[in-house]
């Protein structure tokens, strides 16, 4: 017998394509748009979700038949802000340029949309193994996103790839190309979000809504 | 022309499903309609059947915009002797303002019809003829400094984002043209602004004459020095630096001419947009202040300056973006000449504003139809009440 079963694979690699948080459920998007400009703090970020949505995820299933219906979302909410917390001082320890460049985005994990619905979907409902591959499926459903975002808004927007001069170094700027200015802004975020959600559908036709 | 039919004729088979060629059957179909009006007929309901189908349609508002381009050329040629301090003849002026100008219509061209030719052959569609107006206007409202590869990539970003990824021609929220003119302006903005691009060789700064300025009447206005813009008759026919075809107001008007004696352009729009405007700068005339001699520039003025004639005639009155109810006309040209004029005088950080309220207003069309049609509704629905 294989390490995982094939219905918890399926927890891991799910959100990486057909039930992406980001390209299908269009959750989290405002941190996608917000830290993509470079790949650096995007990695960074993508990290910070995985481990609070990881370990949020296995907490909450844990808790989950001594949480009280009503107040469930409170509860939820001090999981994950405990964890942010956690996140946040660890990064200002180790990394902390990154940190200052994420400044208030690492806050707002909390109000992550992908976050709060995978506990409310998934760990509510769900033993701890299984809450704890969801937890890190979606989290790095969501990650990939950021880092191909941020690849290209990076690769054009400043002509380099994780602060590495590409363009300078093969000699485009000589024979006249120029940054693309568009990239940096965040109406460029959306419009790369879009396309992979273009390219997404355009193989997997399950996905386009009739 | 029965020669040329024939062979079209001929060649048809090849094309048609079966074929051997079937594969390029949307561009065999294009070239065909290109050639002849299409003889294909309805065979269910009633149909009013006329020669003007969107081809043609398409075809004439380019007509319109061949004036502005003309003038566009020879002001090229005139604006670059001027710089160098040179007196040259009209024939001189033009074809300078040719040799530079060509270049980015066939990249415009080149670029947009290959993608929409590729989009139409994935989707086995027909191919759209709306990019024979785009590729036309895309040269008419960049600098004419500007690099052919950014008017390449500008052209290929309209059209796949501003227009294919809705579904193509009639399908788009935004005008394809000023698509690529945004993308060129936030995405370039050192080739885009300033006062080093306007005119031919100012940015290399060869045989420049000492003291000479190469920003445009907007930028000066922008910048407070209302001494230095040009004359009223120069701001008419548009002997003025700015984007190639927008200038001349005189040319514009008439393409303005031609659009509104075949019908292919909606006055409701234009004039709306032209009184839109033409409020604003009363109403910025009115509290005027000191400090921003801008706000005192005379209202009409502003509807010859930069590119406010061009986007009222052939920019706003874009069948495909625009209102559809008659109303909404009214009301959607009005926005947009009032918001130009109100971005242009009032927000530093845009000299011109006409590019940006008229894709603020495209986005806003739909939702001015959608309450012209409610408020339709609900006055039939009273009269309605009121006999039952």
């Amino acid at each position: 017998m294989s390490l995982l079963s094939p219905k918890e694979v399926k927890l891991l690699t799910n959100p990486l394509n057909i039930d992406n948080p980001i390209t299908t459920q269009v959750l989290g998007i405002c941190s996608a748009l917000a830290v993509t400009v470079k790949l650096k703090p995007a990695f960074v970020l993508a990290i910070s979700v995985i481990a609070v949505l990881t370990i949020a995820n296995v907490v909450v299933s844990l808790l989950r038949n001594a949480i009280p219906n009503r107040i469930r979302i409170i509860v939820q909410l001090v999981v994950i802000a405990s964890l942010v917390i956690l996140v946040d001082q660890v990064l200002k320890a180790y990394v902390y340029d990154i940190s200052k460049q994420l400044s208030v985005f690492v806050g707002l994990i909390i109000t992550n949309c992908i976050i709060m619905g995978r506990l409310e979907a998934f760990a509510l409902g769900n033993k701890p193994w299984p809450s704890f591959l969801d937890g890190l499926g979606n989290g790095a459903g969501y990650g990939v996103i950021l880092l191909i975002v941020a690849f290209f808004r990076e690769l054009f927007g400043s002509g380099t790839v994780w602060d590495y001069p590409v363009f300078e170094n093969i000699g485009l700027y000589s024979i006249g190309y120029v940054n693309n200015g568009l990239m940096i802004l965040p109406p460029m975020a959306l419009i790369v979000v879009g396309i992979i959600i273009w390219i997404q559908r355009h193989y997997s036709r399950e996905l386009i809504e009739k | 022309m029965d020669g040329l039919r024939k062979i079209v004729d001929q060649l048809k088979p090849t094309f048609s499903k079966g074929g051997k060629l079937a594969k390029l059957e949307s561009t065999f179909e294009a070239f065909e309609t290109f050639l002849f009006v299409p003889n294909k007929t309805t065979h269910v309901g009633a149909h009013v059947r006329d020669y003007m189908d969107l081809k043609r349609t398409m075809v004439i508002v380019v007509l319109a915009m061949i004036p502005a381009l003309l003038f566009g050329m020879y002001n090229v040629g005139l604006q670059h002797s001027i710089s160098i301090g040179e007196t040259w003849s009209i024939m001189d002026s033009f074809l300078f303002g040719l040799i530079k100008v060509l270049p980015i219509i066939v990249v415009s061209y080149v670029t947009g019809l290959g993608i929409e030719f590729a989009f139409a052959q994935v989707r086995h569609h027909e191919v759209n003829e709306g990019f024979l107006v785009s590729g036309m206007l895309i040269p008419l409202i960049v600098p004419v400094d500007v690099p052919l590869w950014m008017v390449a990539l500008a052209t290929a970003f309209a059209v796949i984002i501003g227009k294919e990824v809705f579904g193509g021609t009639g399908m788009n929220i935004v005008n394809p043209a000023l698509t690529a003119r945004a993308f060129l302006f936030f995405a370039y903005p050192a080739q885009m602004s300033g006062d080093k691009i306007w005119v031919e060789g100012l940015s290399q700064g060869e045989g420049i004459v000492d003291g000479y300025s190469g920003a445009t009447a907007l930028a000066e206005a922008a910048a407070g020095n209302m001494q230095n813009l040009p004359s009223v008759a120069e701001m008419f026919f548009g002997t003025i630096i700015g984007s190639i075809g927008e200038t001349s107001t005189f040319a514009i008007l008439i393409g303005a001419l031609i659009l509104l004696y075949t019908g292919v352009g909606n006055w409701k729009i234009m004039l709306s947009f032209v009184v839109g405007g033409f409020l604003m700068g009363t109403l910025l005339n009115v509290f005027a202040t000191d400090t921003n001699p801008y706000m005192s520039l005379p209202a009409y003025q502003h509807l010859f300056l930069g590119g406010f004639a061009f986007g009222a005639v052939f920019m706003i009155t874009d069948p495909v973006t625009a209102a559809q109810t008659e109303r909404g006309k009214w009301i959607y040209g009005f926005l947009g000449g009032f918001i130009a004029i109100l971005v242009r005088v009032v927000n530093p950080a845009y000299p011109e504003g006409v590019m940006l309220a008229i894709l603020l207003v495209n986005v806003f069309a739909p939702l001015i139809d959608y309450y012209v049609v409610k408020g339709h509704v609900k006055r039939r629905m009273k009269r309605f009440a009121v006999k039952a």
